[in-house]
């Protein structure tokens, strides 16, 4: 298991190395000049583009400028944006808050999720069944957009039962509706998958067994049938939660929220290299990161899995 | 189904409902408080810039700057006319070199007192080349600007780097007193006192010159708000100067928040809800249709903005050349209809090249070439010997695609040629289109003034090399015309040969006019007043809050 771990640990490095090569180029492959368009309707002066270029090392070739950027990032010193804003304070404002609003949808979805699998995948057909399937496929069409901006035009505006927007701190309660929305398309995967998963385990031998020696309905279900289903669905929630990290732009822009998808999609479009190159880097940590954890809940789940 | 569908969405959100009972509140206007106490929150975007006065072109950091700084001259609120500010006199016999006085006992906000070389030596640091900043440029009618800032020999692209100016300070700067100084100019230029209410031409205290970049974090001013703190991605957050001695100027409001939204659909629903107390510009959600109207009601604020907004048609292009092809282009677009329907009033169709809240506007300048006339436009177009296709080029982002596609389509189907929209992806690649002479047909050039002077609407856009002379004509005859304005002393002589000018421009059609915008914002209902400016801004001295509402 430790060997395991430490090879697992290790193949961080080179993808660390390649993702962000590939990204710092691809930013600077974008055409266009990050320096346009700051002076309004005028051209900015030369001096200024001059300046910025020779300050950020824009002239340098590709590969030096790769090297130059690793080389701070290991020294743990990200530099500034092309406005003079630290790059690792406005990470440390946005992480947090990305990571409370893809908490709060995990939540939701294995709350809701899970429960609305499991309990029209013991039941079966129905009348229960046939209304989660109707209501999953409805939430599954509705595209995040629509959602969020029908919950904030309704509550937020109509009936003032929440703000529109969140606030700069972001609280767990404002966060609620947002993570909802973000949460919402994905809880109802959650719950086909955990339904189909479980309706197929219900007949399997040692769900028989389990019940022929006489084992109280409660432990079957639970103890047997739910950890032996969840594999698809821990899976599935292991990925979303990357995700939810960094797909959170539509979400975050309706509600105003200042998370990790929209300072991406802003410096995307101020093409500041540096900044993009980093939180891209840092989802893809996050992936990573989640596969682990979800190959190792694998062994704890299923006991025939071993790692060594 | 559709009952069990709606049904069982319902229960998931009610959960929610109820769990979201206890969150939420935070942020927004109190109000039940009087005015003097109460905290206000405008909608704001982002600053890309540093924010140092004379770095700030972007409407992110210039509802800061106005906060914070007082130029020389003000502005007034309704129609953009200069009043003395810090200046207490400003005298000039020749238009060339001008005397300013100021008041005693102006106070930055650090206590120490906003003297004239505070303002010599800000405008040296702003235009001293290696500074590098965005409004250098601005101070080059000052007398010694080529000494201090100097063209890089190939261009911002190219390798080589401008020379080190010979000079740091400007010769046309030069302070007499404490509370004077001399400002000489290349040329005489007869509206310089109004330009130097422009943002750049702020003083900077003492403490700026020691370490500027720590300033720039931190900034000092002398104006009505106080800076507090700037969090990236959030907000700027302001608190009324006390101790500000102009009344025209003072806020009566405690605090100042300047939230910062990616989407404007964010900061709009927020200010309907009350959670946001000012904001400038509507999305086009709430456009549509004319839905503001009724969503906003006695809210709706509106300003007498200084734009116009035209078609540049680039002189680099010969087959755009024919002065007949450019009539039957302007007599081919219905601006009536488009401002009317995709622009849902919040533009008028505009009869000229310069906007009609301009001193020295004249009606019908462009006369009968910008009135819709097909058969007319039929006619030019026959004689302009014009083949292919016509098309117009922008950003597409920010509701600029859907007025210009139907311009299109209206002069499709007046002259019955091709007409297609080019759109850039954003703001940035469409300037630089328009500055590399990149442009394949016509152009979209929105002016909005820096000042309220007619001036403002010739010297940027029409004269040869003008800062923003995006189609890169040139016209001797309106070039002397302007030098000869900028030079009389007399006021009204020199808009009168402002006026000639403007009328040299049908001649030629360097552009095609389209509209002028006409400014609509929004109030909460937590303001009991506010008015917004001819630049598009809240005018923070108008702000009363309602009382015990």
């Amino acid at each position: 298991m430790g060997r395991y771990l430490l090879r697992r640990l290790l193949q961080f490095v080179p993808v660390f190395l390649g993702t962000t090569f590939i990204v710092y180029t691809l930013v600077w492959a974008v055409p266009g000049d990050p320096f346009a368009g700051k002076c309004g309707e005028r051209q900015c002066p030369d001096t200024f583009v001059s300046l910025m270029t020779e300050r950020y090392g824009l002239n340098d070739p590709l590969v030096v400028q790769y090297f130059t950027y690793l080389g701070k990032v290991l020294t743990g010193n990200l530099g500034e944006t092309f406005s003079g804003v630290s790059i690792s304070e406005q990470l440390l404002n946005s992480a947090p808050i990305t990571v409370r609003l893809a908490i709060v949808a995990l939540l939701i979805q294995i709350v809701i999720g899970v429960v609305a699998g499991v309990v029209t995948g013991i039941r079966g057909r129905g009348y229960l069944d046939n209304l989660v399937l109707v209501s999953t496929l409805f939430l599954i069409s509705l595209p995040t957009f629509v959602t969020g901006s029908v919950l904030q035009i309704l509550l937020g505006v109509e009936w003032g039962i929440i703000d529109p927007t969140v606030s700069a701190q972001a609280t767990w309660g404002e966060l609620i509706v947002p993570g909802f929305v973000l949460g919402s398309i994905s809880m109802a995967y959650v719950t086909r998958l955990t339904r189909t998963s479980i309706t197929e385990n219900k007949h399997a031998d040692y769900v028989r067994t389990a019940i022929a020696k006489g084992q109280p309905g409660r432990r079957v279900v639970f103890v047997h049938l739910l950890r032996n289903s969840a594999i698809p669905v821990v899976t599935f929630l292991g990925t979303d939660l990357g995700s939810l990290m960094g797909g959170a732009i539509v979400t975050e822009g309706v509600f105003n929220i200042n998370g990790i998808g929209g300072l991406i999609f802003r410096n995307i479009a101020e093409k500041e290299g540096v900044m993009v190159t980093t939180i891209v880097t840092l989802l893809v940590l996050v992936y990573l990161l989640m596969s682990l954890i979800v190959d190792l809940l694998y062994a704890v789940l299923d006991p025939r899995i071993r790692y060594d | 189904m559709g009952s069990k569908a709606v049904a069982l969405t319902a229960a998931p959100l009610t959960i929610a409902l109820v769990l979201t009972g206890c969150g939420g509140g935070g942020g927004g206007a109190p109000a039940g408080n009087a005015t003097a106490d109460a905290t206000i929150s405008i909608y704001g975007t982002n600053p890309p810039g540093n924010m140092l006065p004379a770095n700030a072109t972007d409407a992110g950091s210039a509802k800061m700057q106005e906060g914070l700084y007082s130029q020389l001259v003000g502005y007034g609120a309704d129609d953009g006319r200069p009043f003395d500010q810090v200046a207490e006199s400003i005298t000039s016999a020749d238009k060339k070199v001008y005397n300013v006085k100021l008041r005693k006992g102006w106070k930055f906000h650090d206590g120490t007192e906003v003297k004239a070389k505070n303002f010599v030596d800000a405008w040296n640091w702003g235009a001293y080349g290696p500074n590098a900043q965005l409004s250098a440029t601005w101070f080059k009618q000052i007398d010694g600007f080529d000494d201090v800032y100097t063209k890089d020999p190939d261009g911002a692209s190219g390798p080589q780097k401008p020379p080190t100016p010979a000079s740091k300070t400007m010769k046309g700067l030069k302070v007499i007193g404490d509370h004077e100084f001399e400002i000489t100019l290349k040329a005489p230029f007869s509206v310089f006192t109004t330009v130097i209410g422009y943002t750049p031409f702020a003083p900077l205290p003492d403490k700026f010159f020691a370490d500027p970049e720590a300033f720039a974090k931190n900034p000092i001013g002398n104006g009505p708000l106080k800076f507090v703190s700037f969090t990236p991605n959030v907000e700027i957050r302001m608190t009324r100067n006390d101790e500000f001695p102009l009344d025209q100027k003072k806020v009566k409001f405690r605090n100042l928040v300047i939230k910062i939204y990616s989407q404007q659909e964010a900061a709009y629903k927020d200010l309907l809800s009350g959670q946001l107390d000012f904001i400038e510009t509507l999305p086009p959600s709430a456009k549509a249709g004319g839905k503001y109207k009724t969503e906003l009601g006695d809210r709706l604020l509106t300003a007498k903005l200084l734009s116009i907004s035209t078609l540049t048609v680039p002189s680099y292009l010969p087959e755009y050349g024919s002065l007949d092809l450019r009539k039957a282009i302007a007599l081919a677009v219905n601006r009536d209809q488009i401002t009317k329907t995709v622009l849902a009033d919040t533009y008028v169709p505009a009869d000229g090249w310069v906007n009609d809240n301009i001193e020295g506007y004249e009606k019908g300048v462009c006369g009968e070439f910008c009135e819709y006339d097909p058969a007319k436009a039929k006619e030019y177009y026959a004689r302009s010997g014009h083949s292919g296709k016509i098309t117009i080029q922008s950003n597409s982002d920010g509701g600029r695609k859907e007025p210009l596609e139907a311009a299109c389509n209206s002069i499709k189907n007046a002259i019955g040629v091709e007409c297609t929209f080019v759109g850039a992806t954003n703001f940035g690649e469409f300037r630089n289109i328009i500055d590399g002479s990149k442009l394949t047909g016509l152009g979209r050039s929105d002016w909005g003034a820096d000042y309220a002077e007619i001036e403002n609407f010739l010297n940027p856009l029409h004269r040869t090399g003008g800062s923003s002379n995006d189609s890169k004509t040139s016209n001797p005859q309106l070039d002397a015309l302007l030098a000869q304005a900028d030079a009389t002393a007399d006021r009204a002589e020199a808009i009168r040969l402002y006026q000639q000018a403007h009328r040299l421009l049908p001649t030629y059609f360097p552009s095609i006019p389209l509209w002028m915008e006409r400014g609509v914002g929004a109030r909460s209902d937590n303001l009991a007043t506010a008015t917004m400016s001819f630049k598009r801004r809240l005018e923070y001295a108008s702000v009363t809050v309602k009382g015990n509402g």
